[in-house]
């Protein structure tokens, strides 16, 4: 078995494709006519140069991580959920009726019933793929696309035929009550004395990401049903052998990363546009995909890959602003490429670096590994190998 | 070709006709694991070759080179004494060998006709291709016993039947050489008395087979030269008519370091586990356990020796949880449920029975998990592994798997290195420090030490015997008969699902155990092996 | 319903069928080959921009399929290199190419054109144009069948008919010839072809390559045929669709062509009809755009019919262990 170093496979291989898709994505820039290195100077002024920048980076890396988490649970039982956006989409609709439904008298108390009816609501929508894959066999990628497209003609619906208030065009909600309004980044800075942004969407929501973040963690790696998932997601065969039922943790499984999209509702539905509008999501289930790639699956990963698609996203906004001749799509081609080059093209990078560091006489600071064939020379990618502990 | 070959002739180097097959110098490692070392072989004419060892001796290793599937790290091939490079399947087909695959190489969902064409048709177009073929397998059929119907899909027809597909697809493509890679694993009885004659009519129509086997039976029964394989090397080339079943067994377990085990007599108590005509039927519909009885007292080792893949794996992974049985089993007197539905390895443990399993690479460890996260792999639920209501206490099982790794002489004793990245002795230490220390009642041990170093048996070997001297039960399952003589307090030796008979160590030797492992009992080993054999495949054609 | 109210839903079913029918054959060679391809959405995409693009430009439709058709091939190429040759995850290959077309497309438009993210208006040459079938003259007096064949059979740009032909070249290439042959076979058990001395990957690729052509046929027509010109995001989902409809006929060509005819007929009365009352009771238009999706899983989960994928679909094929 050829084995890397761990600082190569969490850190040299995720930078090597992130300076490869960065690389490209410069290539389509100078196409354009554009500099590359100009482009690119401008996003990280408009990603982080400011209150106001910040405030909309950690914003969209708010709803990453939410997304990105999500993806990486599932990923830890070597499930694919493709479905966050229809999962964050029905989130967003349960935190919206929460809000809706009670005139909320402090935000403190709405926010847990929000989070509550997010996290339900982004569950069940997972569940019935979830139940498919456990008991049918029905392919879990499948099914999820499948309910992607179900759940934004629900949204639809929903707020065209019944949640639109009486005698307005646009299909949404009206706003909602202001007990539920989060605290921003204004606000915040204000308790503690500081000045930011006044017109920044960064909310106490970013908290709770972060918040998720660490109880992630300690769900996979320091408690049963975690190490439960991943012995899962290791070794099907094993886990049978050891007394772990697939179906309940397939079950299981999906409904925490099925919970975690839908918390994503909380930031952009209650913390930002204050009503349910027609697509909350705005992408941000698939960027997901991306986030738990680049973060190898594991939370700490998954925040600084958040936080770095958040860059791009706000970064990619302010491009377009300085420099109309490149379009704000210039993000998706970026963030396709990430995912291109972490995700299906991992093995061009892994393969040459295995060689590399298996040449004889290197150790590659692993013990020499007694190994039986068969053991060999698969090569998986980065997704049926997500970083352990 | 030589197609005047009389049997007397095969095998002999001083024989001028080239051989239809000739290795020289094998050689093949799966990295540091050498599959095949330095082999040399001929296989004359219009023979049938056997060639036979135990499991990973490294048979099916050595066909997949000749049939161009791996690759040889070093070697030569000769057929019809010229030497011919096979870097592909392509190669092989038109150097005319063909190969029947233990797995095999069917499409489920196409025709048998389909199946045969596939990669040989005429021209681009299907319809001359199919019917040139229907005429092929009609004559096909006609001379060597192979009728099927050729627009029967395959996931309809039995295995016998997917079989001689595979033998027909060989035959259309004009094979002279056929391989045969394990073919009676998934045959009745009967179908593999069908498959010898039609082997026989190939032979008489002056085909070179070679039969890839472990089954003495099969060996002794239709080769007319039989080859040994152990351990990747090949021992012996002999005639199978200058040989015998007890020989052949010798040959393929090999005489190894004596390994006595100090034990006292054993001291049996009451009854721990009842086996009662317990039967398990696979997913292919294949019936791996017939109904057998045992029975484990506590204090007592009951060792199943056998050739592997004659049930044995299936009684331990019904006692483990993994698979559903019907049949009856108590434990300490009550009895578990086996249909699968209430139960798992997790009620199994809780029952006290703990599993030392037959694969531990993908069973028994997750071999990406750390030491101490795999010596708790079954026994997660234990409360004393919780920190709190929440969390697992993780540093406390660190520190008792530190404990347990010294205990149990792992080396390195690190608790942080995954299962990975300690050798196959150390891996199974691991193991057995996990199952043994739980104390339990029942404790179900596969094949304790293969692929561990001899310093490791003797460790394992003393834990368990340790563990019965505690008055514990213990069922050991071993294809290798040194350990089963070493250890078992008693010995039940089975055969084709079956418990073919039970012996105490002290009043039996390796000579009458082999013969049951072939499936001859000691009343009728007075008879031929060939009589015996033939009298066993008739009883069992008619229950099958 | 009378005909006058039949006819004109006919047409806009067999019109909003042709592009489902090209990717959901595209799809099905991909996948018979084994190569679970998710990517068919960001392939119809790129083909419809580059297709209507060229053909702006050049003023010639021929042209700007042709562009289409390279344009969609250079994605299906690179999902057959992450999938075939590095055995990357063809799911997440998938989803990545699909991110490309939906920010390349824009990009590069605007770049181009300026129009923010559409092409020019496309019109003359630079269109494919209805084709009227001979007779339609002498027979649209014709009680019944006159309507019918002027209105419903003639009057459709040429790929709509190629379309229907090349439903039956699919069955016929699946089901009649070698290579139809081993790509069933290489979908389902690679090893079988692989044993018989076939390459494995030389008909994965064939198969990438063919899917390639047919998404870049229904991106053009989408473009140059049903629509006069792109517009950002202007498959709208016809891929995913597309790919429900291969699912729902069980990878199958003739089932296709039903499944996507019932598809597109769904289309085409959810556009007709803002509100539509079936059996009394009102069925909202967002349930017949969900209703593919929702048939699909219905489908997936085996009530009505198991649907059983190749089954060596999504996994590399390694040989040497």
């Amino acid at each position: 078995m050829n084995k890397l170093p761990k600082w190569v496979d969490v850190a040299l291989i995720p930078f090597i494709n992130l300076l490869l898709a960065l690389i490209v994505s410069g290539l389509v820039i100078l196409y354009i006519g554009e500099s590359p290195f100009e482009a690119i100077s401008i996003m990280v002024r408009g990603a982080v140069g400011s209150t106001y920048g910040w405030g909309y980076t950690l914003y969209y890396a708010t709803n990453f991580i939410f997304t990105g988490l999500a993806v990486a649970v599932a990923f830890q039982a070597r499930m694919f959920n493709i479905g966050g956006e229809g999962q964050a989409a029905i989130g967003s609709l349960g935190v919206a009726l929460v809000c809706l439904a009670v005139p909320w008298p402090h935000w403190l108390i709405a926010l847990p019933a929000a989070v509550i009816a997010g996290a339900i609501f982004g569950a069940a929508w997972a569940a019935i793929p979830a139940y498919l894959q456990a008991k049918r066999g029905s392919h879990i990628v499948i099914t999820t696309i499948m309910f992607n497209f179900i759940a934004s003609a629900l949204l639809v619906y929903l707020l065209v035929n019944v949640m639109k208030p009486v005698g307005t065009m646009a299909p949404e909600t009206g706003r909602f009550p202001p007990g539920t309004f989060l605290p921003d980044a204004y606000d915040m800075a204000g308790w503690v004395g500081l000045r930011f942004s006044r017109s920044a969407p960064l909310n106490i929501t970013f908290f709770i990401a972060i918040l998720c973040c660490v109880l992630v963690y300690l769900l996979i790696w320091r408690t049963r049903l975690g190490y439960q998932i991943r012995a899962f997601g290791q070794s099907e065969s094993a886990a049978v052998y050891a007394g772990i039922s697939p179906v309940r943790i397939t079950m299981i499984t999906m409904l925490i990363s099925g919970g975690l999209a839908g918390l994503m509702g909380i930031n952009a539905v209650m913390g930002e546009a204050e009503r349910l509008v027609i697509d909350p999501v705005q992408g941000a289930g698939f960027v997901g995909i991306a986030v738990a790639l680049m973060g190898r699956s594991h939370p700490a990963g998954v925040f600084l890959a958040g936080l770095l698609f958040g860059m791009l996203y706000q970064g990619g906004g302010e491009l377009e602003f300085d420099i109309p001749a490149i379009s704000r799509e210039m993000i998706l081609v970026i963030q396709a490429l990430v995912i291109l080059f972490t995700g299906a093209f991992d093995n061009m990078i892994r393969m040459p670096l295995e060689r590399l560091f298996n040449r004889p006489g290197r150790g590659g600071g692993s013990p020499a590994k007694p190994m039986p064939p068969g053991e060999g020379t698969t090569h998986k990618p980065a997704v049926s190998e997500p970083e352990k502990s | 070709m030589a197609g005047t070959v009389t049997e007397t002739q095969a095998g002999r180097p001083a024989e001028s006709a080239a051989p239809a097959i000739e290795l020289r110098g094998i050689s093949k490692a799966f990295g540091p694991v050498q599959a095949n070392k330095d082999i040399s072989i001929r296989v004359m004419p219009g023979t049938i070759h056997g060639i036979i060892g135990e499991n990973g001796a490294g048979k099916s290793t050595l066909m997949s080179i000749l049939y161009g599937f791996y690759k040889a790290d070093a070697g030569e091939i000769f057929i019809n004494g010229e030497k011919t490079e096979i870097p592909d399947s392509q190669a092989a087909i038109s150097a005319g060998i063909g190969m029947v695959f233990q797995h095999f190489k069917l499409v489920q969902n196409f025709s048998v006709l389909e199946n045969v064409i596939l990669g040989a048709e005429d021209g681009a177009l299907l319809k001359p291709s199919k019917a040139k073929a229907r005429e092929a397998l009609k004559r096909l059929a006609a001379e060597y016993e192979l009728q099927v119907d050729p627009d029967a899909l395959i996931e309809e027809i039995g295995v016998g039947m997917q079989q001689r597909v595979e033998i027909l697809k060989a035959l259309y493509r004009q094979a002279d050489i056929l391989i045969l890679d394990e073919p009676t694993g998934v045959l009745t009885p009967a179908e593999a008395d069908h498959l010898f004659r039609i082997l026989e009519g190939l032979k008489a129509q002056g085909k070179t087979i070679i039969l890839i086997t472990h089954k003495l039976r099969e060996i002794m029964d239709v080769t007319d030269t039989v080859s040994v394989m152990r351990r990747g090397e090949m021992t012996a080339t002999v005639q199978t008519s200058e040989t015998d079943a007890e020989h052949l067994a010798e040959l393929m377990v090999g005489r190894k370091v004596l390994l006595r085990v100090d034990k006292k007599p054993a001291a049996p108590g009451d009854t721990v586990l009842e086996i009662e005509n317990l039967k398990v039927v696979d997913e292919d519909g294949v019936e791996r356990l017939r109904g057998i009885d045992l029975h484990v007292r506590a204090g007592e080792i009951l060792g199943i020796a056998g050739v592997a893949g004659n049930g044995q794996s299936e009684v331990l992974e019904v006692l483990g949880g993994i698979t559903a049985a019907k049949g009856t089993v108590r434990i300490n007197g009550q009895e578990i449920d086996l249909s699968g539905k209430s139960s798992d390895g997790q009620s199994r443990r809780a029952r006290s029975i703990a599993h030392v399993p037959e694969d531990r690479q993908s069973l028994g460890l997750i071999m990406d998990f750390h030491a101490w996260e795999n010596m708790i792999f079954g026994y997660h639920h234990d409360p004393a592994y919780q920190k709190n209501a929440l969390l697992m206490d993780n540093a406390g099982i660190r520190a008792e798997t530190q404990a347990k790794m010294e205990r149990f002489d792992v080396r390195p004793p690190n608790p942080d290195l995954t299962a990975r990245s300690f050798s196959g002795g150390n891996q199974q230490k691991i193991v057995c420090a996990r199952e043994i220390e739980r104390n339990p009642d029942l404790l179900l041990v596969g094949q304790p030490t293969r692929g561990v170093d001899i310093g490791a048996i003797e460790f394992i070997h003393n834990q368990i015997v340790g563990l019965r001297d505690q008055g514990k039960a213990v069922l050991l399952v071993s294809v290798e008969l040194e350990e089963i003589m070493s250890l078992a307090d008693r010995i039940a030796v089975m055969f084709d699902g079956r418990v073919m008979g039970e012996r105490l160590p002290s009043e039996t030797d390796e000579r009458e155990l082999g013969l049951l492992m072939a499936g001859i009992t000691d009343t009728e080993a007075e008879h031929s092996v060939d009589e015996v054999a033939a009298n066993l495949a008739k009883t069992q054609g008619k229950v099958g | 319903m009378d005909l006058a109210t039949i006819i004109p839903i006919l047409d806009a079913t067999l019109r909003s069928a042709t592009p489902l029918l090209f990717v959901c054959l595209a799809g099905l060679f991909s996948e018979r080959s084994g190569i679970i391809d998710i990517g068919l959405e960001g392939k119809l995409l790129i083909a419809a921009f580059f297709s209507a693009s060229v053909a702006a430009m050049s003023g010639s439709v021929w042209i700007g399929l042709l562009a289409g058709i390279g344009a969609s091939l250079v994605l299906s190429l690179l999902h057959g290199v992450a999938s075939i040759t590095f055995r990357g995850n063809q799911l997440i290959s998938g989803v990545a190419l699909n991110f490309l077309a939906s920010g390349l497309t824009v990009v590069i438009g605007e770049n181009w054109f300026g129009l923010g993210g559409r092409t020019p208006q496309l019109s003359g040459a630079a269109r494919f144009q209805p084709i009227h079938l001979p007779g339609v003259e002498a027979m649209a007096d014709v009680p019944v069948i006159g309507p019918i064949y002027s209105n419903l059979i003639s009057g459709h740009t040429i790929l709509v008919y190629a379309a229907i032909v090349t439903v039956a070249l699919t069955w016929w290439v699946l089901f009649r010839t070698r290579f139809g042959l081993h790509l069933r076979a290489v979908g389902e058990n690679p090893e079988s072809v692989d044993t018989a001395g076939i390459s494995v990957i030389r008909l994965r690729y064939s198969a990438m390559v063919i899917a390639g052509v047919l998404c870049g046929i229904g991106g053009a027509y989408l473009a140059t045929g049903l629509a006069a010109g792109f517009v950002k995001e202007m498959s709208a989902g016809r891929g995913f669709i597309a790919l429900a409809a291969l699912i729902f006929a069980k990878w199958r060509p003739w089932y296709a062509l039903a499944a996507c005819l019932l598809f597109g007929f769904l289309d085409a009365v959810g556009t007709r009809f803002q509100k539509l009352e079936v059996l009394g009771v009102n069925v909202p238009t967002q349930f017949m755009q969900a209703l593919p999706y929702i048939l699909t899983v219905v489908i997936l989960a085996g009530f009505v019919g198991k649907a059983i994928p190749p089954r060596a679909g999504g996994t590399p094929y390694v040989k040497e262990r």
